[in-house]
């Protein structure tokens, strides 16, 4: 894989942030995006744009093909069965709050349970809480281990025959840590449980098999992997999203409207109300060919490599703080001694070098931790170690600078 | 930017504030307490007020956060302390006016140490840090 040619693609990466050049290591709160991605949505808007699955003329067909086109790129991406079974949304918490709204109010009744993790982003966190309250449901957490990662056995203690859900994220957007997905999904399903996947730091760093994962559900984002913010998808089995009733109602969603009852369109679009993202579906499916392009195993290898190469350096940090698995996805979240996260931040800003800090739509798990609040340095395809170098110096720098005003 | 720009915004007085928090702690006996969090960084406080004849008699905080909400904080209660409550709102409002940079006599209301958060108006994504302890006043004085 050629690093640097990967970055001539992303032209925002060629700019110096207050005088030095930058480094971006926040991709998992959003990727940037590649040209072939920005020239796709703008030549749509130049060349295609026009409303979907309505008009009969050139301009519609087109861009309907376009956007039932991206579709089946998120299939093969996903290895689906069928694109009846991928909804496009506007991200991954609308994904998860479709399956709350729709599948968890409809088949919770008092005395289910929904199992979760406490290092859930608040996205796979808060429809649950809310969809328990609604139903009379209770909401029960596995327990993580010491080193943040989820044991199976825990997992099979938790899960009875009484849980309808368990929800999990594929990958922690704080942790890093790589949960086992098929393992716990098999788990859900002996107890007659739907197996929900957040995979919003999953999918865009790693080949995902939904099929192989047997999971029912798994939603992701586009932006978080190249693609415009404002999409996103939920997969879903059919023979699930089938017996699930819309949670939006009005254009673009109906078969026969009458005055007071009306018809459902067939999947996938029955979940797909008002004029879809349609210009955020032609971006995914670009991104997705993008990534097809680099090849996602070799996306995944580079990425490890250079998890391990910056843990091995930060480690050698005095007075850092390291949370989560040694065997983790290309994140690192972390504190230096006597230096707010927020501080870090803006130190590192300085240098051109752009991280994340604050609680990462995760404050169970900063409460977990024990923090108030944390750093993260989050890596992707266009990231190389040169990057990592640059975010050390920084973190050294960082504490000379606080050791001095001190 | 270079470090020297960071020197406009981590100034020493601030440092000194936040390693050495003036009013931090709990009030004895009864007081107005406000909480109040940042909800995109995480940040929060507890403010404790003593109000006796339109007088704040005492404030104090307790809470968790970087250098520039920490240190705005103590410079805040120590700022309002003795004040009456509408002149306590008029700091609110000037600082609220510093940190969008515009020129604040602090010295007339009489602020103490606090422009020296004057910098903080040049960082826009710390400017939520600075003003939240100031909001919680201004809720405390509301109710």
């Amino acid at each position: 894989m050629d690093v640097g040619a990967i970055r001539e693609q992303f032209p925002i990466l060629h700019q110096e942030v207050n005088g030095h050049p930058l480094v971006y290591l926040d991709s998992s709160a959003t990727s940037q995006k590649p040209r072939q991605v920005i020239e796709a949505v703008d030549a749509f808007y130049k060349e295609n744009n026009s409303n979907v699955h309505r008009g009969v003329h050139t301009l519609g067909s087109r861009a309907t093909d376009q956007y039932e086109g991206a579709r089946e790129k998120v299939r093969k991406f996903l290895n689906a069965k069928s694109t009846a079974e991928v909804i496009f949304t506007r991200g991954t918490t609308t994904s998860i709050n479709t399956v709350a709204y729709s599948y968890a109010r409809a088949n919770l009744n008092a005395g289910d349970e929904i199992v979760i993790t406490p290092m859930e982003h608040h996205s796979n966190l808060i429809p649950w809480q809310q969809a328990a309250k609604a139903t009379g449901a209770t909401l029960k957490y596995v327990s993580l281990q010491n080193d943040g990662t989820v044991s199976l056995r825990d997992v099979r203690e938790t899960v009875t025959e009484n849980t309808k859900i368990v929800a999990m994220s594929h990958v922690s957007n704080v942790l890093g840590t790589i949960n086992p997905i098929k393992e716990i999904t098999e788990i859900a399903h002996q107890n007659g449980a739907v197996m929900v996947v957040d995979g919003a730091q999953g999918a865009p760093h790693m080949k995902v098999d939904v099929q192989e994962l047997d999971c029912d559900f798994y939603a992701f984002s586009g932006h978080k992997m190249c693609a415009p913010t404002g999409i996103g998808v939920l997969y879903g089995k059919q023979e699930l999203l089938e017996d699930m009733e819309p949670v939006e109602f009005g254009g673009e969603m109906i078969d026969f409207v009458d005055l007071y009852d009306s018809t459902w369109k067939e999947l996938p679009w029955k979940f797909e109300g008002g004029t879809p993202i349609i210009a955020g579906a032609v971006g995914l499916g670009a991104a997705i060919d993008f990534l097809n392009e680099v090849g996602l195993d070799n996306i995944a290898e580079h990425e490890q490599k250079l998890a391990d190469y910056t843990m091995e350096k930060m480690r050698t940090i005095d007075g850092i703080s390291i949370y989560g698995p040694e065997k983790r996805a290309a994140l690192v979240t972390f504190n230096l001694d006597d230096v707010h996260p927020h501080d870090a931040a803006t130190v590192l800003d300085a240098e051109g070098i752009a991280v994340r800090a604050g609680h990462h739509c995760a404050q169970p798990l900063m409460k977990w931790l024990d923090v108030s609040a944390t750093a993260r340095a989050s890596f992707y395809l266009y990231n190389t170690e040169e990057d990592a170098d640059r975010l050390v110096d920084g973190l050294l720098k960082t504490k000379e600078y606080f050791g001095d005003v001190f | 930017m270079s470090f020297n720009n960071l020197d406009t915004l981590y100034r020493q007085v601030i440092m000194d504030h936040y390693k050495n928090p003036r009013n931090k702690g709990s009030v004895e006996g009864d007081a107005l307490t406000v909480d109040m969090n940042n909800p995109t960084c995480g940040d929060r406080i507890q403010l404790q007020l003593q109000v006796e004849d339109g007088v704040v008699q005492n404030a104090k905080f307790t809470g968790e956060g970087c250098s520039i909400s920490m240190s705005s904080a103590s410079m805040m209660t120590q700022a309002i302390k003795g004040k009456k409550l509408d002149d306590a709102l008029n700091m609110s409002k000037a600082f609220s006016d510093m940190m969008l940079g515009e020129d604040v006599d602090t010295e007339s209301l009489d602020m103490g140490d606090i422009e020296a958060l004057q910098g903080v108006s040049q960082f826009p994504a710390r400017i939520k840090c600075a003003t939240l302890a100031w909001k919680a006043m201004e809720k405390g004085v509301q109710e």
